[in-house]
């Protein structure tokens, strides 16, 4: 049983371009029908037809949870990525049928919170809008700093700076202009949580100067989606479906997999979540681990990969699939 | 159909009874001639017309008096139902969900009518028509939680998520297989199952949380548990102990059909959506062993069933002591023959029992 695979026919009901990279995307249910409310933070995964290729890729909700008559994604466009994100950008035209996922949360508000931290850099801060949204309905204390390249390419900066005067804070990098973490965290009241979304870099700079500075592991929450890389083609053997199959160069193994019929679990197709944990039962070979939920000692073993990210190289690879 | 709903006791002098439509009905919870744990859990979308598992909330013939029962342990002991703060959103969304799931899947029971956030709630059989406002506490008379689930048939734990591990933070627990909310309340997935034997090593209770962190909006999940309970009390509390434990000593081979129970949980989980909490309906259903013996197959199974369970799992479930007395009786209604796969009761197919 895959999880995720709750699924929604919508209709592309709107697409505005936000800047030169981002753009945003309505849909509405197919059927005329109310969407599932959601909770701050959740992402749903679009399935994009794109020729012989299905791509499932995750997005965060940036719409307000409680508005159950459209949802709304920013898709930041990648030039060197798979193609996922430029056939969003170039394919996709308003009135298009889609299918997308039930709303899943890896990154949802901690509510025993008395105050919500919230870091942001880039796209990263998608989750927070449906989080803010949140928060403003049950008078949430939040604080929100946004790290963005340009004012050109600060997505949502006019939004948030009129809605919350007090309580949002931009940080431009072409004029050196940056978050002072340690000072920031330094001055937080008890039971603050903080939340970071944005780039690797940024991600593990927050976590380290926050356990540093001796902050519960807890009490910090992150959220990075990983995009599947591209990689040289391989081979597996899945044996219990008794299938030889071909990962190709710009397809992650978790797709080759769908792609021979073979039904394989996940959810956020990141990375992240662990549902797609799969056993290695042989290999011969270099495994390229990009996940974040394998132990090391699990990466040393040799015995598990997360299929939707990583890849392998090498000569023989056999799946207890 | 219109249920007929009992007027009934689960205390003092018991007046419960289960119809013949109840009966057949019943949840049976062994799929083989033999027991032992495992993560059993299966998607919660309907099941067989008429059975237990056809709606996302059973409503059955002992509906108004299990909420009477309710609010008899509530008056009594008002910490059966607790929600710590952070919880009320959680309150919420179950509110809407049972709301929703009642008055779609029993509309000549239930309605529900939507303006906005301006909600109005009938529940006929227990003769409530209120308005309120969704999202305002002010607007009920408990907490949401505790309003709907006032309503509601079975126990209810709300759990929060957070940190890769499910805290049992609210919940609505009176009738429940020997264990307290009060105790566990605030506790971890790990926390509050320390007390299980044997599963722990087996490795059960890692595999059911990474399934449960797993549940998503729109796929709710179910499994069954089960245990013995001598008279049919709902009320098997760790606080009452003192008085119903000592009802175990009463069992004579006599009485043990009508007094011994066999006390089945229905345990379903579904993912709420404002709050990203689980809720973990647990709705137990009590039967006689007299009425489990009149299905043949029934009779059998449950026979060897408890014979051959590890005393490990007999002494968990508060039945080790009498056991002898249930097993002979049980034995009268085992004649040997071999039994159909899975839980239902085939009537039509399996043979009645050989006198012997």
């Amino acid at each position: 049983m895959s999880a995720g695979t709750e699924k929604i026919d919508v209709i592309v009901s709107d697409i505005v371009k936000v800047n030169d990279l981002v753009t945003r995307f309505e849909f509405r249910r197919s059927d005329g029908g109310l969407l599932p409310t959601f909770s701050g933070g959740a992402h749903t995964v679009v399935e994009m037809k794109d020729g012989d290729i299905t791509r499932l890729n995750p997005y965060s909700l940036m719409s307000d949870p409680m508005d159950q008559t459209a949802y709304t994604i920013s898709v930041r466009r990648d030039d060197a990525g798979r193609g996922g994100s430029l056939f969003m950008h170039q394919q996709v035209k308003k009135g298009d049928r889609m299918v997308i996922s039930y709303p899943v949360n890896l990154f949802s508000l901690d509510l025993r919170a008395r105050k919500h931290l919230m870091l942001a850099g880039g796209i990263g801060i998608t989750p927070f809008l449906a989080q803010i949204k949140q928060l403003s309905r049950s008078n949430g204390h939040f604080e929100l700093h946004y790290a963005c390249r340009t004012a050109a390419l600060g997505s949502y900066v006019d939004e948030l700076t009129s809605g919350h005067p007090n309580a949002v804070h931009i940080y431009y990098d072409d004029r050196q202009q940056v978050i002072d973490l340690e000072r920031l965290l330094d001055g937080q009241p008890l039971g603050t949580h903080v939340y970071v979304c944005g780039p690797k870099g940024m991600i593990e700079w927050v976590r380290k100067t926050a356990a540093d500075m001796g902050w519960p592991r807890e009490a910090v929450h992150y959220e990075e989606f990983l995009a599947p890389q591209s990689g040289k083609p391989f081979e597996v053997y899945l044996k219990r479906s008794g299938k030889r199959i071909k990962v190709g160069e710009h397809e992650s193994l978790l797709e080759a997999i769908e792609r021979a019929g073979v039904d394989a679990p996940y959810l956020c197709r990141g990375g992240a979540c662990g549902q797609c944990e799969t056993d290695v039962l042989e290999h011969d070979g270099e495994f390229v681990h990009r996940d974040h939920w394998l132990e090391d000692a699990d990466r040393a073993s040799g015995c598990k990969i997360m299929p939707c990210v990583s890849r392998f190289e090498g000569r023989t690879l056999v799946l207890d699939r | 159909m219109t249920i007929q709903f009992n007027d009934e006791t689960f205390r003092d002098d018991y007046t419960f009874r289960n119809s013949p439509w109840a009966i057949k009905r019943f949840p049976f919870p062994f799929h083989e001639d033999s027991y032992m744990y495992s993560v059993n859990m299966e998607r919660h979308r309907g099941g067989p017309k008429g059975s237990v598992y056809e709606k996302r909330f059973d409503v059955d013939e002992h509906y108004l008096s299990e909420m009477r029962d309710r609010a008899l342990v509530l008056a009594e002991d008002p910490l059966r139902c607790q929600s710590l703060p952070h919880m009320t959103l959680a309150g919420w969304d179950l509110l809407e969900l049972i709301m929703v799931a009642k008055s779609e899947d029993y509309p000549d029971l239930f309605e529900l009518h939507r303006n906005g956030n301006a909600w109005r709630w009938v529940n006929k059989p227990m003769g409530i028509d209120h308005s309120f406002t969704f999202l305002d506490d002010a607007t009920l008379p408990h907490g949401p939680m505790e309003y709907i689930t006032r309503q509601t048939q079975g126990d209810f734990a709300v759990l929060d998520q957070r940190d890769d591990n499910l805290w049992m933070d609210a919940g609505m627990v009176t009738t429940q297989a020997d264990w307290s909310l009060d105790f566990d309340i605030g506790m971890n997935f790990f926390e509050w199952h320390a007390p299980v034997p044997l599963a722990h090593e087996m490795g059960v209770f890692q595999r059911a949380l990474k399934f449960l962190l797993n549940v998503q909006q729109g796929s709710p999940a179910r499994r069954l548990n089960w245990t013995m309970t001598v008279n049919p009390l709902l009320d098997t509390s760790p606080e009452n102990y003192h008085k119903w434990g000592i009802q175990k000593t009463e069992l004579t081979p006599e009485n043990v059909g009508a007094k011994q129970h066999l006390r089945v949980e229905l345990q379903t989980f579904f993912r709420l959506p404002r709050s990203n909490a689980l809720v973990f309906p647990i709705r137990c259903y009590l039967i006689a062993l007299q009425d489990v013996v009149s299905v043949p197959k029934w009779g059998r199974r449950l026979h060897r069933v408890i014979r051959d369970l590890p005393v490990e799992l007999a002494t968990y479930k508060g039945f080790v002591r009498n056991r002898p007395l249930i097993v002979e009786y049980l034995s009268q209604f085992d004649d040997g023959l071999p039994t159909s796969d899975g839980v239902w009761p085939d009537l039509e197919t399996e043979p009645p029992l050989r006198s012997g």
